[in-house]
């Protein structure tokens, strides 16, 4: 009840002070001062208390299961444990776009306290650009989604949290997503204001990187975390579905990771100064783009849940007003800078780059077309049609092939003028990737000509780099463990895709399922009941070529608040492959339908994108630069 | 004439103009082959010529219509006013039930009969695919 109250009103003071900060800064921007204004801090650090008030009261009615909160009502239950009630705050529409004005208000203080070495009115235009985000988003939570609706008569009891969101690796799934894709919004309100003061320049850079970094790395992880929720909850087995949701994450990472390598040109050569800010522009727009998509319903995903179209509505108008807003400033203001020389020697670690970004801007169209598209088909023609996966891989997969080899290239590459060293061991290192995958792919079945060529870049990147991070005097170690991952990343997924194998049958207890030489044997079930949730636990005992048994307990839920059944999946993890069995209902209840599959390498998918984000770490925390 | 310079920066443009091109065709033929169309039992009664692609058939479960063995399972999909059998081996999802909504993938045998290679799963059992909403009418 109380909480209520406070959290409500918080909001309406974080907006008034928005507003106050704005007068406050733009009176300040005009001062001849060198230093901004001490009121600006305390100010911004207030609206960031308020923000944390509003949110910690909201935490506090899921925890006292405050029914009178309409949100809580809707997205709780007392038998629900203590940690998926804390994490409800933010599995729902309301509770979620508060995380985002949180994270949105943390960013823009931190960026007042750690930018004190930037120049006063480029700091006081990047917070005015991020307010009217914040404005934007103040507007949106309290018009149109007011996580603090009061309700009369309290309800005795909660709808209950959907069950497949409690789970531990969604409940910190979208804090870190949103801490990337908020972080973006530093990235383009800098780069606006950068725009303005025409200050896009080596110190930019310098000091944009960092938050570039920050965001790349919330993003991976992220991404990361939904994708081993889907690969365990789902019970389908993969890791990635080319979902239009997952897309819609997928996107901003792509410009993300081609803004990472581009604003290192510029800071080193001050060149691409356009490209940059453009870039900046677009990744912020892909990830509110992607906040519109999953929260207006538009989209028919299998991961869409039942959401209110006049939300959507409000931050379509947003995102335009904020994409007109940018693209004016930045024609307006935008002046070419003619001292630097803009055309760079084919051979160089720019041009590489480059080419870098031009692969990230294709697999980025190819996703976005496919994401698009059929949107775009039901708003002209209302024929309703959907993108497979095949799609993405014919365009994507063939690609791979001259990115990994440039990817392997590249970096050994000096600035300005470079030329290829060490031509002997670079071309003895790809004749043994040729070879060793020629003897790999040839015991399989699979395209030998397409998978040998595709495997030995992959296993070319992959030598060339373990190559680096043995030498000792390697002085872009951040760069190198980033790539040694990427190239982990891909021979693992292509490797489980390959190898892969999948069993699916409808069978009763005490049944034996036999295929080639091995068993499933479907035991006995068991009963438990725990506060939220009755299960059925199956035991199987699952003999190999080999004949040994191993044995596995996948699960089927039946969650009381709401009433919905899941499967949990039982995985044996090694080193080498994931067992994977998942089992369902059918009506009657006298057939169990069950999927048994075996994924190998699926654990260095997960290490290799940790990998990917320890490059990235490595790299914000790395101190001098090479000269 | 034009200088060396002019006529590189040229080529460049003519380069880049010539790869965009070449990009978005490609994109747009792959996506020909690979859509995938979302039709109605009634829709599908009235095809004039049966396709060979895949295509999703959405709508509800009919009451008392699914039949399962130990390698396939049988059901009708209706939207009140036309129905399909289909015929699916895999994994079901946990909301497949009689009575719901459904969204299945695959391929038409003959207008009756419909072969699914995938049922797809929804997350809430609130959730009504827009699509299925529209192909049952305001039922």
């Amino acid at each position: 009840m109380l909480a209520n109250q406070i959290g409500y009103y918080s909001l309406i003071l974080g907006l008034l002070l928005s507003f106050i900060l704005c007068a406050v800064s733009i009176k300040d921007f005009n001062n001849s001062n060198k230093r901004i204004s001490q009121n600006i801090f305390i100010l911004s650090f207030l609206q960031l208390t308020f923000v944390v008030v509003s949110f910690l009261s909201l935490i506090l009615s899921f925890i006292k299961s405050d029914f009178s909160n309409e949100t809580v009502f809707n997205n709780s239950h007392t038998t629900k444990p203590l940690f998926y009630k804390i994490s409800g705050t933010w599995g729902n529409h309301e509770g979620s776009l508060l995380l985002w004005l949180l994270v949105l208000t943390l960013f823009i203080y931190l960026f007042l306290v750690k930018s004190k070495s930037q120049p006063k009115k480029y700091r006081i235009l990047t917070l005015l650009f991020q307010q009217i985000i914040i404005i934007g988003f103040f507007l949106f939570v309290l018009v149109t989604s007011n996580p603090f609706n009061y309700l009369f008569p309290t309800p005795p009891d909660g709808l209950g949290l959907n069950p497949i969101l409690q789970d531990p690796a969604l409940a910190i799934h979208p804090p870190i997503l949103y801490l990337g894709y908020v972080g973006t919004s530093i990235i383009f309100s800098s780069s606006l204001a950068a725009v303005t003061q025409n200050y896009v320049s080596k110190e930019w850079g310098r000091h944009i990187k960092k938050w570039v970094l920050v965001s790349w790395i919330f993003l991976t992880i992220g991404i990361m975390l939904g994708s081993i929720w889907a690969y365990y909850e789902l019970g389908w087995g993969g890791f990635w579905f080319w979902d239009p949701v997952e897309n819609v994450s997928l996107m901003p990472w792509l410009t993300l990771t081609a803004l990472l390598h581009c604003i290192i040109v510029l800071e080193r050569r001050a060149a691409l100064t356009s490209w940059v800010v453009i870039l900046s522009i677009t990744t912020f727009t892909l990830s509110m783009c992607g906040t519109f998509l999953v929260r207006s319903g538009i989209l028919n995903s299998v991961h869409t849940f039942a959401n209110d179209p006049a939300r959507g509505i409000f931050i379509l108008i947003f995102l335009f007003i904020l994409i007109i807003l940018s693209l004016g400033i930045f024609f307006v203001f935008h002046k070419k800078n003619n001292n630097n020389p803009n055309s760079f020697f084919w051979l160089s670690r720019e041009t590489s780059i480059l080419i870098n970004n031009w692969f990230m801007m294709y697999f980025l169209s190819v996703v976005l077309i496919g994401t698009v598209y059929p949107i775009f088909l039901d708003v002209v023609s209302a024929e309703k049609i959907s993108v497979g996966p095949p799609f993405y891989h014919k365009l994507i997969v063939p690609f791979l092939i001259p990115f990994l080899l440039f990817m392997s290239l590249g970096p050994r590459l000096k600035w300005i003028k470079s030329e290829i060293e060490n031509k002997n061991s670079l071309i003895i290192t790809f004749i043994i990737s040729v070879t060793l995958t020629f003897f790999i792919i040839k015991n399989l079945t699979a395209d030998l000509l397409f998978y040998t060529v595709l495997i030995s870049v992959a296993f070319f990147l992959l030598f060339t780099t373990i190559k680096e991070l043995f030498i000792k005097k390697n002085n872009n170690m951040p760069q190198t463990v980033a790539h040694f991952g990427f190239s982990l990343l891909i021979l693992s997924i292509l490797f489980n895709n390959i190898l892969s194998s999948e069993i699916i049958t409808n069978i009763k207890i005490g049944e034996k399922y036999s295929y080639q030489k091995s068993e499933i044997f479907f035991k006995k079930i068991e009963e438990k009941k725990e506060s939220n949730f009755n299960s059925i636990v199956a035991y199987f005992e699952i003999k190999n070529e080999k004949g040994k048994i191993i044995k596995l307990k996948p699960e089927i839920r039946i969650y009381n608040q709401p009433i919905i059944i899941t499967s949990e999946a039982d995985i044996k993890t090694t080193l080498l492959e994931d067992r994977f069995l998942v089992m369902n209902l059918v009506k009657g209840g006298e057939y169990y339908n069950i999927r048994y599959q075996i994924k190998p390498f699926m654990i260095w998918i997960w290490i290799s994108v940790l990998l990917l984000s320890i490059g990235g770490l490595m790299s914000l925390f790395k101190k001098r630069y090479e000269k | 004439m034009y200088g060396k310079k002019v006529k590189l920066r040229f080529l460049f443009l003519a380069l880049i103009l010539a790869s965009v091109i070449l990009t978005v065709f490609l994109i747009l033929q792959s996506l020909k082959d690979n859509i995938v169309y979302f039709k109605s039992p009634s829709e599908i009664k009235s095809l004039i010529e049966l396709g060979k692609k895949k295509i999703r058939v959405g709508g509800m479960v009919k009451e008392q219509s699914i039949f399962i063995n130990a390698n396939e399972i049988n059901f009708i999909i209706t939207d009140f006013k036309n129905e399909i059998n289909v015929v699916y081996s895999g994994v079901i999802p946990n909301l497949f039930a009689e009575g719901k909504g459904v969204v299945a993938e695959g391929f038409l045998k003959d207008k009756n009969y419909f072969s699914a290679t995938k049922i797809l799963a929804k997350h809430d059992e609130n959730y009504m695919p827009p699509e299925v909403k529209e192909a049952i009418g305001d039922k």
